[in-house]
């Protein structure tokens, strides 16, 4: 690999000193015609993305984004234009070698069926001819790194997993390699919303942990707003109609083609922008799985909390009984309740609605880090934001 | 009957391993090449369409007519009875490698070539093992349906149990003659099944796990 550095020079970086390992990606020119065609699927794309930026591609179907997409990674050839990544120009590099040094995620993870997850994630750095040791550490972190334990899934096959697992092992192996690029092609658009929720905050949990180049094509444009730094709006061959920021074309579309796109309802928009972590977060009080019940219960009680939330072994919280559940019990129960409510800090407002909604809980639990315990949000919490764009909007 | 078998033991081992052998070698070439030419042909559906064609063709072709033909070239002897069996062996595996690679998902081969697999090695190592159930049933029709034909090639002198039934049917009437004709078919049928059961242990031990149904 020569070139994880990053390349700061390149374009606006997000936030200042986040850690990045992306590289920009430089279009000029890039042009696709399929011939019997008239009009070319991709027709001369100029188009810059900063390094460490997740940048989303929406636009209607058929309208070039997946083709401009693919040709990022040569899997198909330019008529003509060029391509930069980082300070290297790839359009006549062997496209084996490119594709190597740039993460490919496409929908349902496109595992092989016939190997296991733990083979699936090592496929590219066995390519790249890293010895055994090596590989079996990366294969075990990466897992680790996407919410899966190496231990119980390393082994599986992917049709022992379900959807959003085998997604989860299309991401760990797309970055097995530590590639500096990410392509991700509709990745999460077959699987139920509440498991596409939890990818979404997963990708933004390990995006913020990595800081990759990512391209994202998506036709659900509150995906790309909660995904994206920034979005590409695409017409009819791949004509970059609006490239900005989610806020700025919420705010400003640049023509009524963006706006139909975006759609109406733009104040509840607010939600799908504002984020978890944004708004403040109540601290709750928390007990260890198997701890004595008396301790918890005394500390929820001197700290005024009506419920507490049980951490697993790994500071995951797995449940949150009543103060009055807890007094019933001897040690804080092992078991975990699969219906909590959990949103991650990156999730939006929208989606801890939802998630409370789904859960008919009056609030969500919110995790960070390794799905670590962040704190509690309060359903309140969301009417208030909600209150507080419409105010801004009327005012 | 059990006496004319006994009496022949050794000769009806013989030509049993001389047949088992046959069919069993000409299966194997007979399924690299009709792998091969799935291999060539399967991304191209002209090609497809006409290997298809070739298969069902070649299937009709009556055994005793191909073996005639190839008398004329080739003389009695192993020779036309090997390569009308690797003839026969080759097109359910043609049939079925064609079927088993273009039945294999077009977005696990993409991104196998996404991830920066070469075209063998996602050949080799993506398209081949997922297709691999798909042929191996090939094989076996190929297996049962040469296990036949093979008793056939005895009529221009190839080697195997299909001795026994020619020299049995053209002295019908006389002594031993139906024996060693149901000697010969008995046999081949045993062996038919035992080679099948063999395969399916095969396909057992090298389907891989996350495919096996």
């Amino acid at each position: 690999m020569s070139e994880t550095a990053p390349a700061p020079s390149a374009g606006p970086v997000a936030a200042g000193d986040r850690h990045i390992s992306g590289v920009p990606i430089r279009l000029d020119g890039v042009t696709k015609r399929y011939p019997g065609q008239e009009q070319p699927a991709v027709d001369d794309v100029t188009l810059e993305i900063a390094a460490g930026e997740t940048v989303m591609f929406v636009g209607p179907s058929g309208c070039g984004k997946t083709t401009l997409l693919k040709m990022l990674n040569r899997l198909i050839e330019p008529t003509s234009g060029r391509i930069h990544l980082g300070d290297e120009d790839v359009t006549d590099q062997d496209a084996d070698q490119l594709r190597r040094r740039i993460g490919y995620v496409i929908q349902a993870g496109g595992l092989f069926p016939h190997m296991t997850v733990g083979t699936n994630v090592g496929m590219v750095p066995r390519m790249l001819k890293w010895d055994k040791e090596r590989t079996a550490a990366r294969i075990d972190e990466l897992l680790d790194l996407v919410g899966l334990d190496p231990a119980v899934y390393r082994d599986r096959y992917p049709r022992e997993l379900s959807g959003g697992q085998q997604q989860r092992v299309g991401v760990a192996r797309a970055l097995a390699a530590d590639p500096p690029i990410l392509l991700m092609d509709e990745p999460f658009g077959a699987v139920d919303p509440i498991t596409r929720q939890r990818l979404q905050d997963e990708l933004l949990r390990i995006q913020e942990e990595l800081g990759k180049t990512i391209v994202f094509v998506t036709h659900d444009f509150d995906e790309a707003v909660k995904l994206g730094d920034k979005i590409v709006v695409f017409d009819v061959g791949a004509r970059v109609v609006q490239y900005d920021t989610p806020e700025r074309i919420l705010a400003e579309p640049a023509e009524d083609y963006v706006a139909d796109f975006v759609g109406a309802g733009a104040t509840l928009k607010q939600l799908t922008l504002t984020r978890v972590g944004d708004v403040d977060l109540v601290q709750v009080t928390t007990a260890v799985a198997g701890s004595p019940s008396a301790e918890a219960v005394a500390a929820a009680r001197a700290a005024g909390d009506d419920f507490v939330v049980v951490l697993d072994a790994r500071g995951r919280p797995i449940s949150w009984p009543t103060v009055a559940e807890l007094t019933r019990t001897a040690t804080v129960p092992q078991t975990v309740d699969e219906r909590l409510p959990v949103v991650g800090l990156r999730s939006t407002l929208n989606d801890a609605l939802d998630t409370m909604l789904a859960a008919s809980q009056g609030g969500v639990v919110v995790t960070g880090r390794r799905d670590g315990l962040a704190g509690v949000m309060a359903v309140e919490t969301v009417m208030a934001a909600i209150q507080r764009s419409r105010t801004e909007a009327a005012g | 009957m059990w006496e004319y078998v006994t009496e022949r033991a050794d000769l009806i081992a013989f030509q049993a391993v001389q047949h088992v052998s046959l069919v069993v070698q000409c299966v194997l070439l007979g399924s690299l090449i009709g792998v091969a030419l799935a291999v060539l042909v399967y991304r191209n559906p002209k090609a497809t369409a006409l290997a298809n064609g070739m298969s069902a063709v070649g299937l009709t072709i009556p055994a005793f007519a191909l073996l005639g033909i190839l008398l004329a070239p080739f003389g009695f002897g192993i020779t036309p009875a090997v390569l009308a069996v690797t003839f026969y062996a080759a097109l359910p595996v043609l049939r079925n490698a064609v079927v088993g690679l273009a039945g294999v998902d077009r977005a696990t081969v993409e991104s196998a070539r996404g991830i920066g697999m070469t075209r063998m090695a996602t050949l080799l190592r993506v398209e081949l093992p997922l297709a691999w159930p798909v042929i191996l049933a090939g094989v076996r029709v190929s297996t049962q349906m040469v296990m036949g034909i093979a008793a056939i090639a005895a009529y221009v002198l190839g080697p195997g149990l299909g001795g026994f039934i020619f020299s049995g049917l053209s002295r019908l009437g006389g002594a031993n003659a139906l024996n060693s004709a149901l000697t010969g078919t008995t046999a081949i049928v045993l062996l038919a099944l035992v080679l099948d059961l063999l395969l399916v242990l095969a396909g057992r031990l090298t389907t891989p796990r996350g495919i096996r149904v």
